[in-house]
């Protein structure tokens, strides 16, 4: 579908992006949902195509585009029927490595970005706790002043890339007596650093692909070279990355929608029951119809808030309403998509019946959506 | 050197064509894309002009659009690129596409023409021979694996029962199979430089040549339904007469 907010070059990016997942992604996906693992390869092949530089400012070596092109790129992995696959990419791309382009140094981008770019360094993001996840100012873990650095003390939860990222963005405490507002840091962790461990590997409902982890850290000594951006002004760089995090998974779960929507179609198209397509039932095609007509004004809607965004407008109730509206709607989708593919729609080898366990973390995960919903009221 | 790959646009394959009424001929849309045959072209003038220091242009006939088509190709990595677009050639045939793209590369200069086999919406299979005859050089067609240095080119020729080796001089028309080498994906990078590469459009009298349809459409009929297969239900000697079938058939 046609959108004024795609012009030329953000078409020729999704089809890019698009013949990449159809060709390099969509078959292997069922290994990697069992291995529970995307491999390096894949990450390092996107690397060299430059995918991983669409938001990277043009004297770094990337492309310099806007959230409207993370928005494509995202659309298109969600297409890809493995939300773990997806998502593996999209917390490099969109939920960590912001961390580094916005707020990080000079000398840190030198240092990190070459590898992050290429796929050779991973990274991940670390604010939710086992006791903190939509209360982000309640986290614990701590960061003494040691020397020219800094000692870390806690453990993260729910960690998506822990296990195989190679630097991961660590949100800790370095003023205990301030508000969290105005006592949280960023820190960047290098995997291997001494007392810094990823636990096995979680074991989920869905995102298969992709790995989960906890982090430990005991008494992790960082260098003041690896503070991103000002000590204790971490919490609003949390806050402000949300905003690229959330549309970008939401433009992930539109593509999990359209996909899954063109599936169920075909497939009623084709089966049939009491000697006709079950297309031919209205209940059926019209309860589709519905669903692809606000997948199609959910998607605009998304396009719209990046765009906002990218007019460097505060979108905050744009995106909390994308993100609560996308988030539930991708699971009454998916249901449906489910429903009609009968028992089919229950079976592994079907890829509807991977996206329904995927996207039940759209409405949980990056912001539940009671918390996004709080968000849009008190902008009321 | 100076390597020529001939590209087509062509209505995306995936969405079904439209004739129009009368003249039978195909309706274009505004957005067409890069024939997937032709990538082979370029991937493979790509290849050769990067080994031996030479560009790469692209030529192509057809009605302009979007240029989205031509884009993706420029995006894969070739230097510039040269449009025939005229309202007189609607509805061209393959000899008319012939000596059209023929001008124009002789316009550009060349020393290599890479030429896909058979395009998927006209498949005439003949341009690149008769674009050989037009530009009076060796034609090299149905390549299966090609090496080229600045003043020769080798290849296997596909025949029936195995490959011939070819070899000749340059300058000629190479015309490569699908699966000749393997495409390259676009990066990001090449897809936002593709937009600042010269891309020129030229009409017939910039070519200084007068051409049009040759032939004329007289009927299009819309090919026989499938008939259904035979059943054989199974009483238990079904294999005999699937035997027989395949042998009747002579596959075994
Ligand atoms: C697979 C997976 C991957 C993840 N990846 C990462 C990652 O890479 N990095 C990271 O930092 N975190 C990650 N998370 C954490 C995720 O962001 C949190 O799980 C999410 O923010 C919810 O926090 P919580 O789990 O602590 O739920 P809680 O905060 O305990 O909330 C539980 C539920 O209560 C309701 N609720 C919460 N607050 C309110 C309220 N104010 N009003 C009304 N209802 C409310 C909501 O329905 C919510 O779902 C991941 C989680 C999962 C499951
Ligand atoms: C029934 C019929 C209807 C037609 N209707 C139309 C019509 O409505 N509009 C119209 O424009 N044409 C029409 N044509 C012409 C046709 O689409 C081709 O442009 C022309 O016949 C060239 O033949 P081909 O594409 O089959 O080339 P082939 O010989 O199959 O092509 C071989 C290779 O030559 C090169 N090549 C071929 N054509 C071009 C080109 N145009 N530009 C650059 N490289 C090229 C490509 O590398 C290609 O891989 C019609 C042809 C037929 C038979």
């Amino acid at each position: 579908m046609k959108s004024i907010y795609i012009d030329e070059d953000l078409e020729a990016i999704r089809q890019a992006v698009a013949e990449f997942v159809e060709k390099e992604i969509v078959p292997n996906v069922d290994q990697w949902e069992r291995t529970g693992e995307v491999p390096r390869s894949l990450l390092e092949q996107m690397g060299s195509l430059g995918f991983f530089g669409l938001r990277v400012p043009e004297e770094h070596g990337g492309v310099g585009l806007g959230h409207i092109a993370s928005v494509v790129f995202a659309g298109e992995l969600g297409r890809s029927t493995s939300g773990g696959t997806a998502i593996t990419v999209l917390v490099h791309t969109d939920l960590a490595m912001p961390y580094l382009t916005r707020f990080g140094s000079e000398e840190q981008k030198a240092r990190w970005l070459p590898g992050m770019m290429t796929g050779e360094l991973i990274s991940a993001i670390g604010v939710t706790e086992p006791d903190a996840g939509s209360d982000v100012a309640a986290i614990r873990t701590t960061a003494r002043r040691d020397g020219e650095g800094w000692r870390l003390n806690g453990t993260k939860m729910f960690i998506t890339n822990g296990g195989i990222a190679d630097l991961v963005f660590i949100a800790a405490r370095t003023d205990p007596d301030a508000k969290a507002s105005r006592g949280m840091t960023i820190f960047a962790v290098e995997k291997g650093t001494e007392g810094f461990t990823a636990t096995r590997a979680l074991e989920k409902m869905g995102w298969h692909a992709s790995n989960t982890a906890e982090l430990v850290l005991d008494d992790v000594w960082v260098p003041d070279s690896n503070v991103i951006g000002e000590v204790n002004q971490g919490f609003y760089y949390v806050m402000a990355n949300f905003q690229n995090e959330r549309i970008a998974l939401m433009a992930a779960a539109i593509g999990e929608c359209q996909e899954a929507i063109d599936r169920t179609v075909a497939y009623v198209k084709e089966r049939r029951a009491f000697g006709a397509p079950l297309w031919e039932k209205q209940a059926i095609r019209q309860r589709l119809a519905m669903r692809q007509a606000e997948v199609d004004a959910a998607r605009q809607l998304v396009y719209h808030t990046a765009w906002l965004l990218d007019q460097g407008e505060d979108a905050v109730r744009e995106v909390s309403e994308c993100k609560a509206l996308v988030g539930e709607l991708s699971n009454r989708v998916l249901y449906d998509c489910v429903q009609f593919h009968g028992g089919m729609g229950y079976m592994r080898e079907t890829p509807v019946e991977r996206m329904y366990r995927d996207v039940r973390i759209n409405s949980i995960g990056g912001g539940a959506t009671e918390v996004m919903l709080d968000e849009i009221a008190k902008r009321l | 050197m100076r390597v020529v790959a001939c590209v087509k646009q062509i209505p995306d394959p995936s969405t079904p064509y439209k004739l129009e009424e009368g003249t039978g001929w195909l309706l274009r849309p505004n957005d067409q894309v890069l024939d997937d045959t032709d990538r082979y072209g370029v991937e493979m003038g790509l290849q050769i002009a990067q080994a031996n220091g030479g560009t790469l242009t692209l030529v192509s006939m057809g009605p302009t659009g979007s240029a989205q088509g031509i884009r993706q190709a420029l995006a894969m990595g070739a230097d510039k690129a040269v449009i025939v677009d005229d309202a007189t050639l609607r509805g061209a045939d393959a000899l008319t596409t012939a000596r059209v793209l023929a001008a124009a590369i002789g316009k550009e200069g060349f020393d290599l023409v890479i030429t896909g086999t058979e395009s998927t919406d006209g498949y005439a299979g003949v341009v690149p021979q008769m674009l050989a005859e037009l530009l009076g050089v060796p034609s090299l067609t149905y390549a299966t694996s090609v090496e080229a240095s600045s003043d020769q080119v080798k290849i296997h020729r596909q025949t029936v029962t195995g490959y011939d080796v070819v070899t000749s001089g340059l300058p000629a028309v190479l015309s490569v199979t699908a699966g000749v080498v393997e495409p390259r994906y676009p990066t990001f990078k090449g897809i936002m430089d593709a937009k600042k590469k010269p891309l020129e459009t030229l009409t017939l009298a910039d070519l200084g040549i007068e051409a049009g349809p040759a032939q004329e459409v007289t009927g299009v009929n819309p090919a026989p339904e499938r008939e259904a297969g035979r059943k054989i239900e199974d009483d238990g000697s079904a294999h005999l007469a699937i035997i027989e079938l395949l042998e009747q058939k002579k596959v075994i």
